[in-house]
C-alpha cells in the first residue's frame, strides 16, 4: 500500500497537513497502543480481584495480535517496507515502518511476550511485584507482605512497548524525543515496583528516572542545537544539511554529540552506563528482563536508525568517537564484570559489554553491518531473557538469591536449572552452536569488512575476558559443594518455563540454524 | 560416493554413542559396556576409511558439503587428506583404549560413569570433526566446542585441583579461539574482497588468500598461529599443559595430550602453512625459536617434576617442539616425519599416560619421591614402563624412532643450528626418562607410598626386605587382564611403527608434498638422497 507522497506544493502549503497513513504498515504500533490504553481502563473499573487474570490475558494477547498483524502486512501483496504516517509533501514517511522497524518489530513483540510471561508468573513467592497498598502503621517499611497483587505492571508495560516501537522507527527526532519520553516513564515506574527489598528497588526507580530525565534533556539540547544547524528535525534533512555546505559545524558537531549521549544512554553503552548494575540489580527481575531485552533493542534501533540516515555522511568525522566508546564500553563491561557478586549486577556489566560489541556492528556503516546489529540484538535479546528467567527460580527466604556465592553446588540440587544457565551463559559468552557466537561472528564480519579490524581485536579480547565471569559461575554451579543453608531451586510456574523455553531454544535454533533469521535482518535497508 | 558415507559415519556414530550412554545413568557397568561397543565399532568404521582412502587419489578424499548458512557462505563441508586420516586413525585407536583402561577408575562421588563415558564419545566425534572439517568456519566451531567436554571432563571427574586446572584449560584455549576468530573473519573478508562475495570453503581460501600481499598474510598468520601454539602447546604458552595433564583423569589425559593437542600442530600444517605461505616462510625462523626452546625447555623441566603427570606433559611440551621443528623447516621428510611423530606421540606418550596411571592406581600418589623398587613386586609393569619410557626417547626399534629421526635428518638441511640444538633434547629424553624409571621402578622397596601400603615405615613385622616385599605382594598385585589387554595394543604398534612405518608414510607423504608445492617450497637437493 505505497502511499505516493510526491504531493504538490500546494498542499505543502496549506495551513494543515493531513498526514497519509498507512494503516496496514502501521498496525501493530496500533494494536499495542490501543489495548495500552484498554488495559488503563480495566485497571480503572474492573473489581481489583478479577483484574489480574483479565489484565495477563488482555496484555500477551495484544503482543500476538500486533505480531500476527505484522507477519499479515510483512506477506501482503502491499508494498512492504515503504508505509508509515507521512506528512504531504515529504518524501519519507514520519514514521517509518521499513525493514529494519519491521525485523525490530517483530524481535521487540517477541521479546516482550517472553517478559510479559515473566512478569505474569506468581506461582513464585507470589510475584514479584509489590501491591501499591502501603504498609500498615508499626509495619515493617522494607519487606512487607501486601495483600492482594499488583496489575498496574501491565499497562506500563504496554506503554513501555509501544514507545519502543515507535522510538526505533521515528524518521523525525521530535517524534522520537516523544516516544523516548512514552518508553521511558513507564519503566522508572516499573523499577520501583518489587515486592521484597523495598528500599533497593525504590533507589533503583530514583536513579533511574534522574539520570534518564538528564539523558533526555541531553537528547532535547541535541536536538534543538541540530534544529539550528540543519532548519529541520527530520533525519533526512539533516543529512542533506550535512552534504556539503558552509553551516557552522560547531553546531553540528555539539548537537551530535549531545543527541547521540541520550541515545547511547539508553543502550547503557560505557561511559554512559552508570545506572545500568543499580537498576538492573534493584528492579524486579521480570521488568529487569524486559529492560535488558527489549529497550537494547529499542535503543539500538534509533542508534542505527540516526547515525544511518543523518551523519552517514558525517561518518569519517564522528566514527573515531565511537570506537572509543564502543572500546569503553567493551572493557568497562569485561573488566568490571569480573569483579561483581551479585548475579544481577553481574548480568549487568555483561549487558554494557555486549552493547560495545553491538556498537561495534552499529558503527560499521553497511547493510551487512545494519543486519549483523540486528540479528545480533535478536540473539541477545532472547538469551538474557532467559538468564533473568532462571535467576528469578533460585531463592531462599529473602526471596532471590542473586549473591553468587549462594550459587555454589546448584548442579548437584537442580541440574536442570544448572545445564540451561550454564548453556545461556556459554551463549554470553559467545561459544559456538549458540546464538552468541553467530551474533559475534555477523557483527564483526561486518566491522572487518569496513576496515576496522583493531576495533574487532579488542572486542575478541574484552569477550575473552568476559568469558572468564561466565566461566566462574559454571564452575561454581558445577564444580564447588553446595553451602548448608544454600537457596532452593523453585518449582517453575508454567509461565516462567515458557519463557525460558522461548529463549533457550531461541539461543540454540539461532546458534546452529540462523540462516532464516540472517535473511528476515537482511531484507533490505532504511528508506530515505 | 561411500565413501563420504564412511566420513560422516565416523561423525556421528560417536555423537549418537554420547547420546546413548547419556541415558544410561542407573547401571555404570551398561554404559561402560556400550561406551566401548560404540568406540569399537567406530574402529572398525576407521579402518574401512583407511581402506578406502586412496594415497594417490585427490588431495581431499571422502568428502560431502552441505549448505549451512548460505549468507556467510558456510557449508557443513567435511573431506579428509592422508595427515586428517591418520590422526583420526589415532582417535579411533586410542578410544577404545582410554574407555578400557578408566574401566575401573574410581569416580568422585555422585558422578555416573554415564557422564564421564558419554563426554568421552561427544568428545571424539567433536576431535574427528575438527579433523574432517574443510571448511574453515565449521574447522573453527568444533576447535571451540570440543573445550566444553573437555572442560567438564577435567573440572568434574578430575584431581584434587581441578577447577583451577579446568579454567585455566578453558581460557587459555577460549583467548586463542578469539584471537583466531579475528583472523578467520579476516580470510573471509579478504576473500570476498577478492571474490565478490566472500567463503569459508578451505580450498578456496588456500586458493585466494595465498595471493594476498605480505603484511595482510602476517597478521591472519598470528592470529591463527597464536591458537594453535596454544593447543599444541609452544613455549611460552605452554603453561596450562602441566595443570590440566596432572588433574585430569588418566584416560582424559591421554586424549588431552594424545590427540586434542595435535589440533595446534596439525592447525599449522593444514591452515597457516597453505593459505599463508608468504607469512610461514617470513615468520618460520620465530616459530622455530619457539619449537627448540620447548625441545629444550619442556625437556629440563620433565627432568625436574616430582609429579608424575605433570612429568609426562612436560614431556609432550618437549615433542610438541620437535613436531613443530618438522612443520616449519620445510622439508617433505622433515614434514613427514612431523606428522608421523603427531601419531607415534599419541601411542607412545598414551602409553606412558596409561602406565603412570596404573602406578598410581597402585601407589594411591602422583609423586616420584613417594614410590621405589616397584620392579620386585610388579614385574610386567616396570616391563611396559620401559617399553612406554623407550618409546618416549625415541630408542631405534621404537616407533618414536622413525619419526624423531626423519625430522631431524630432514630439518637439518634447510636450519642446520636449530637441528643440531634440538638433538641435544635427545639426550635429555634420555635422562629423564631412565632417570623416573630408575626412580619408582629400580633399588630396594622404599617411599611413603609403597610403605604405606605395607603399614607404614614404623609398622611390626619382618623389617628385612624380603618380609616386606612378602608382605606387600599381596597388596600391590602386578597388572591385571583388563590392564594387559590395554596396553597390547600399544605395544604391537610401538614395536610395528618402529620397524614398518612405510604403510602410514605412505599415506601421509602425498598430503605433505601437496602442503609443500602450496607453501612453494621444494626440497633442496640432498646429497646421498
Amino acid at each position: 500500500m505505497f502511499q505516493a507522497t510526491l504531493g504538490s506544493q500546494d498542499v505543502a502549503q496549506s495551513a494543515v497537513n493531513i498526514p497519509e497513513i498507512d494503516w496496514q504498515a502501521i498496525s501493530p504500533v496500533v494494536v499495542v497502543f490501543v489495548a495500552a490504553c484498554l488495559s488503563v481502563l480495566v485497571e480503572a473499573f474492573l473489581p481489583r480481584e478479577r483484574r489480574w487474570s483479565v489484565q495477563v490475558t488482555l496484555s500477551l494477547l495484544t503482543v500476538v495480535v500486533a505480531g500476527l498483524a505484522l507477519g499479515l502486512y510483512v506477506n501482503s501483496d502491499a508494498v512492504v517496507g515503504t508505509g508509515g504516517i507521512t506528512v504531504a509533501g515529504q518524501a519519507v514517511p514520519l514514521f517509518s515502518a521499513d525493514y529494519p522497524a519491521l525485523f525490530l518489530w517483530g524481535t521487540l513483540l517477541a521479546l516482550s511476550f517472553g517478559a510479559l510471561l515473566l512478569i505474569a508468573d506468581r506461582s513464585v513467592d507470589g510475584g514479584a511485584f509489590a501491591s501499591p497498598v502501603p504498609p500498615a502503621p508499626g509495619g515493617d517499611p522494607v519487606q512487607y507482605q501486601a495483600p492482594g497483587r499488583q496489575t498496574e505492571v501491565f499497562p506500563l508495560a504496554l506503554f513501555a512497548l509501544g514507545g519502543m516501537m515507535v522510538f526505533l522507527a521515528a524518521n523525525d527526532l521530535l517524534t522520537m524525543f516523544v516516544a523516548l519520553e512514552v518508553l521511558s516513564l513507564p519503566l522508572y515506574l516499573m523499577c520501583g515496583l518489587a515486592r521484597r527489598r523495598r528500599l533497593i528497588s525504590q533507589e533503583s526507580a530514583v536513579k533511574y528516572f534522574l539520570l534518564g530525565a538528564f539523558s533526555s534533556a541531553f537528547f532535547l539540547y541535541g536536538l534543538a542545537l541540530l534544529y539550528g544547524y540543519a532548519g529541520s528535525v527530520r533525519l533526512v534533512d539533516i543529512a542533506a544539511a550535512t552534504a556539503g555546505t558552509d553551516r557552522p559545524e560547531t553546531l553540528l558537531y555539539a548537537g551530535f554529540g549531545l543527541l547521540v549521549v541520550g541515545l547511547l544512554f539508553k543502550a547503557s553503552i560505557g561511559p554512559f552506563h552508570a545506572w545500568t548494575p543499580d537498576v538492573y540489580q534493584g528492579a524486579p527481575t521480570p521488568v529487569t528482563a524486559f529492560m535488558a531485552a527489549c529497550t537494547k533493542v529499542a535503543a539500538f534501533g534509533a542508534i542505527l536508525r540516526v547515525l544511518t540516515l543523518a551523519f552517514e555522511a558525517s561518518s569519517w568525522e564522528w566514527r573515531g568517537v565511537l570506537w572509543a566508546v564502543a572500546i569503553v564500553s567493551m572493557l568497562i563491561g569485561a573488566v568490571l564484570g569480573l569483579t561483581q557478586t551479585d548475579m544481577k549486577r553481574m548480568i549487568a556489566y555483561s549487558s554494557i559489554a555486549h552493547a560495545g560489541f553491538l556498537l561495534v556492528g552499529a558503527i560499521a556503516m553497511t547493510e551487512d553491518g545494519l543486519s549483523g546489529t540486528m540479528f545480533y540484538l535478536l540473539a541477545y535479546g532472547f538469551t538474557t531473557l532467559a538468564a533473568f528467567g532462571i535467576i528469578t527460580l533460585v531463592r531462599d527466604g529473602n526471596g532471590e538469591a542473586t549473591h553468587l556465592s549462594q550459587w555454589a553446588g546448584l548442579a548437584k540440587r537442580s541440574p536442570l536449572v544448572a545445564v540451561t544457565f550454564a548453556f545461556l551463559l556459554l551463549a554470553l559468552a559467545g561459544i559456538p552452536m549458540t546464538s552468541g557466537f553467530m551474533g559475534k561472528l555477523a557483527v564483526f564480519s561486518a566491522a572487518i569488512a569496513d576496515g576496522m579490524a583493531p576495533l574487532v581485536v579488542v572486542a575478541l579480547l574484552a569477550s575473552a575476558i568476559a568469558a572468564f565471569f561466565y566461566l566462574r559461575v559454571i564452575v561454581l554451579m558445577y564444580f564447588s559443594e553446595p553451602a548448608q543453608d544454600g537457596p532452593t531451586v523453585s518449582v517453575p510456574g508454567a509461565f516462567t518455563t515458557a519463557a525460558i523455553t522461548l529463549g533457550v531454544v531461541v539461543t540454540l535454533l539461532l546458534g546452529v540454524l540462523p540462516a532464516f533469521a540472517l535473511d528476515w535482518a537482511s531484507v533490505g535497508g532504511f528508506v530515505s | 560416493m561411500s565413501g563420504s558415507v564412511l566420513l560422516l559415519a565416523l561423525l556421528f556414530l560417536p555423537l549418537l554413542g554420547a547420546l546413548v550412554v547419556a541415558f544410561l545413568r542407573s547401571d555404570d557397568r551398561v554404559a561402560k559396556g556400550v561406551a566401548l561397543g560404540f568406540s569399537i565399532a567406530e574402529l572398525a568404521l576407521v579402518i574401512a576409511a583407511w581402506a578406502a582412502y586412496d594415497p594417490a587419489g585427490d588431495r581431499i578424499q571422502l568428502s560431502s558439503s552441505a549448505e549451512w548458512i548460505p549468507q556467510f557462505g558456510v557449508h557443513f563441508a567435511v573431506g579428509v587428506d592422508g595427515i586428517a586420516l591418520v590422526m583420526i586413525a589415532l582417535i579411533g585407536i586410542l578410544v577404545p583404549i582410554v574407555i578400557g583402561g578408566s574401566w575401573n577408575d574410581r569416580l568422585p562421588e555422585e558422578r555416573t560413569a554415564a557422564g564421564f563415558y558419554s563426554l568421552i564419545l561427544l568428545m571424539q566425534a567433536l576431535m574427528v570433526g575438527v579433523f574432517a572439517a574443510t571448511d574453515v568456519l565449521l574447522f573453527y566451531v568444533l576447535f571451540e566446542a570440543v573445550l566444553v567436554p573437555m572442560y567438564f571432563l577435567i573440572g568434574r571427574f578430575g584431581g584434587a585441583r581441578r577447577q583451577y586446572a579446568a579454567v585455566k584449560f578453558f581460557l587459555y584455549s577460549l583467548l586463542g579461539g578469539l584471537i583466531m576468530l579475528a583472523s578467520v573473519i579476516g580470510v573471509y573478508v579478504v576473500s570476498g574482497n577478492q571474490l565478490g562475495s566472500g567463503t569459508f570453503d578451505w580450498e578456496t581460501l588456500v586458493a585466494t588468500v595465498s595471493t594476498a600481499d605480505t603484511s595482510t598474510q602476517i597478521w591472519l598468520f598470528l592470529g591463527f598461529f597464536i591458537a594453535f601454539a596454544i593447543k599444541a602447546p609452544l613455549v611460552p604458552l605452554h603453561t596450562w599443559l602441566p595443570d590440566a595433564g596432572a588433574e585430569a583423569p588418566i584416560g582424559v589425559g591421554v586424549l588431552l595430550v594424545g590427540v586434542l593437542d595435535k589440533i595446534g600442530t596439525y592447525g599449522f600444517l593444514r591452515y597457516c602453512l597453505p593459505m599463508f605461505p608468504d607469512a610461514s616462510r617470513e615468520l618460520a625462523p620465530l616459530v622455530l625459536v619457539l619449537a627448540v626452546a620447548g625441545v629444550i625447555y619442556g625437556a629440563l623441566l620433565a627432568v625436574g617434576q616430582d609429579d608424575m603427570k605433570r612429568f609426562v606433559s612436560y614431556t609432550s611440551v618437549a615433542h610438541f617442539g620437535f613436531i613443530a621443528l618438522g612443520v616449519f623447516a620445510f622439508t617433505s621428510q622433515a614434514q613427514a616425519g612431523a606428522v608421523l611423530y603427531m601419531v607415534n606421540h599419541g601411542i607412545a606418550t598414551g602409553m606412558l599416560f596409561l602406565v603412570v596411571g596404573m602406578v598410581i592406581a597402585r601407589g594411591g600418589s602422583r609423586n616420584i619421591s613417594d614410590y621405589g623398587g616397584l620392579a620386585k613386586l610388579t614385574p610386567v609393569l616396570a616391563g611396559m614402563f620401559v617399553v612406554a619410557g623407550l618409546a618416549s626417547l625415541a630408542l631405534p626399534g621404537t616407533n618414536s624412532f622413525v619419526s624423531e629421526f626423519l625430522v631431524l635428518i630432514g630439518a637439518f638441511p634447510t636450519q642446520p643450528v636449530f637441528t643440531v640444538i634440538a638433538a641435544v633434547g635427545m639426550i635429555l629424553a634420555a635422562l629423564y626418562v631412565l632417570w623416573v624409571y630408575q626412580r619408582v621402578m629400580q633399588g630396594p622397596l622404599r617411599g611413603n607410598a609403597v610403605l604405606g601400603l605395607a603399614g607404614g615405615p614404623g609398622a611390626a613385622g619382618d623389617p628385612s626386605s624380603e618380609g616386606l616385599a612378602a608382605r606387600l605382594a599381596s597388596k600391590v598385585p602386578d597388572l591385571s587382564r583388563r590392564e594387559l589387554a590395554v596396553l597390547a595394543p600399544l605395544v604391537a604398534l610401538v614395536l610395528f611403527l618402529g620397524v614398518y612405518p612405510q604403510p602410514v608414510l605412505d599415506v601421509i607423504t602425498p598430503s605433505v608434498d601437496a602442503t609443500l608445492t602450496e607453501l612453494g617450497v621444494t626440497d633442496p637437493v640432498q646429497e646421498g638422497n
